[in-house]
């Protein structure tokens, strides 16, 4: 049984997942097309929202988030499902790899060997697809990865009914009806519309810009209130999100980006290169937070390199993105 | 970030496995993905998370070494889990593995129980009664 099926990298898996089933029916859409048209982009900092002790904070949407909200927008229609019975869910992935189909799962990342295991944590909700079998293995295309990889039948299943937070349950899903030929410009605009209203009006200082300005405060307040041990593995935290494998860099900044820039020919409106040129440059200055961020992990910050340094930049950061996402917000009105 | 300036800090987090895809502009302001073998801060922050870890499971090895604690919070703790998530993956309260963490307790295991756990860990059962590093991860 042999998928003929193109992998190509991504970013972030789900994007990627997505990016590549399409092609796989036909329609061919870069990664940060998939990420803007999804609204991916997010700031979001929640103090009651614990993971290993360490408050979540998160640049992007829920997971399932960007594939949902595509997919409504696109007007692809796409299967999925979720299984109670680990034999069920394996029987109906063989039986869809039979019929040709490649197949979108959901896993837990801690238990697919083949990643390094510098990444492996409990984490629910990587996507990877599987487009063949071999030799009783899985043929996987994982979008992280620059190639294609196989797995074990029992550490698939594992990998699919982990437990823990928003359990994957063996989820999977495949586009039914792609069209092939796609006007974006509405898709492009609604993913805009909505990333700009999340950012910039929320009524919530936990979400968009006013996270920024919320996380900055008590930032300001780790060193004293955690001590200097706990301190550096909040920011240990902070960069962690911001920067390891799947945000592109500057916590998906970049990403948004290269859909702005992409989005200007297809809009035929220069005046989105320029906003993606200012998107560029705050996610420079999300790098130099991290950056610093990095230096009091390791404890060898000098003293400019301090929490109210990072606090500075996250606040330069908010404000800056205020002002993007307000104007794109007022212009797609 | 300059295409030029995706960082290429090296330290062996990736195995030599694979390049992230980071996305920079070249000279002429447009986006390309490029592969980068990892980041000093990141690889700072990634380093820390598992020292922490790492910690843990000493000290949980400790424990059982002494005769506080049985081997399966060393297996928990090895495996990342807490007390929540591998009374789920076994099926049990979380009290009912609270209890199996006494030395006494965990000795009077049924072959069964054992078995259970071993599961959720990939381990035989003999593994499961000992601290020895594994290296089914």
């Amino acid at each position: 049984m042999n998928i003929e099926f193109e992998h190509r990298q991504s970013a972030h898996c789900e994007n990627g997942a997505v990016s590549n089933l399409l092609n796989f029916h036909g329609l061919t859409l870069s990664e940060p097309m998939v990420f803007g048209i999804g609204s991916g982009l997010f700031l979001c900092h929640l103090p009651f929202v614990k993971l290993n002790g360490i408050p979540v904070t998160t640049y992007r949407t829920l997971p399932g988030q960007i594939f949902r909200r595509f997919a409504k927008r696109t007007g692809i229609q796409v299967h999925t499902q979720k299984f109670r019975s680990e034999e069920k869910a394996m029987e109906e992935l063989d039986r869809c790899l039979e019929k040709g189909l490649p197949v979108g799962m959901l896993t837990s990342v801690f238990y697919l060997p083949y990643l390094p295991k510098a990444f492996r944590f409990h984490f629910n909700a990587h996507n990877i697809v599987a487009f063949g079998k071999k030799n009783g293995n899985y043929l996987i295309s994982d979008s992280v990865m620059d190639y294609t990889t196989e797995i074990s039948p029992e550490d698939l299943i594992r990998a699919r009914f982990a437990k823990g937070t928003a359990p994957p349950k063996g989820r999977m899903y495949y586009p039914l009806a792609v069209p092939t030929d796609i006007d974006l410009k509405q898709p492009i605009i609604k993913g805009i519309k909505n990333t700009a209203y999340d950012m910039s009006r929320i009524p919530v200082p936990l979400f968009g810009h006013k996270a920024g300005h919320f996380l900055a405060k008590r930032i300001r307040k780790w060193p004293e209130k955690l001590g200097k041990r706990k301190a550096s593995q909040f920011a240990g935290h902070l960069i962690r999100m911001q920067e390891e494998i799947g945000t592109g860099g500057a916590g998906f900044r970049f990403i948004f980006a290269a859909f702005l820039q992409e989005a200007a020919p297809i809009m035929g409106d220069d005046w989105l290169k320029e906003k993606s040129t200012e998107m560029t440059a705050i996610g420079d200055r999300w790098r130099d937070l991290a950056y610093i961020a990095g230096r009091l992990c390791k404890g060898r910050n000098n003293e400019d390199e301090t929490y109210d340094a990072i606090a500075d930049i996250m606040i330069e950061c908010a404000e800056r993105e205020y002002v993007l996402f307000d104007e794109l917000y007022k212009k797609y009105k | 970030m300059k295409k030029d300036n995706v960082p290429q800090d090296d330290e062996n987090i990736l195995e030599g496995k694979f390049g992230m895809l980071q996305y920079a502009t070249d000279k002429d302001g447009n986006y390309v993905g490029i592969p980068s073998k990892g980041w000093e801060p990141e690889n700072a922050a990634l380093k820390q998370a598992w020292e922490v870890i790492n910690e843990r499971v000493e000290d949980a090895r400790n424990q059982v070494l002494e005769g506080k604690a049985s081997p399966l919070l060393f297996h928990m703790e090895k495996h990342l889990m807490d007390i929540k998530l591998l009374a789920e993956h076994v099926g049990f309260f979380r009290w009912t593995v609270k209890r199996h963490f006494k030395p006494t307790v965990f000795a009077k295991l049924s072959e069964s129980t054992l078995e259970k756990y071993a599961r959720v860990f990939n381990i035989t059962q003999q593994q499961l009664k000992s601290v020895e590093e594994e290296n089914n991860l």
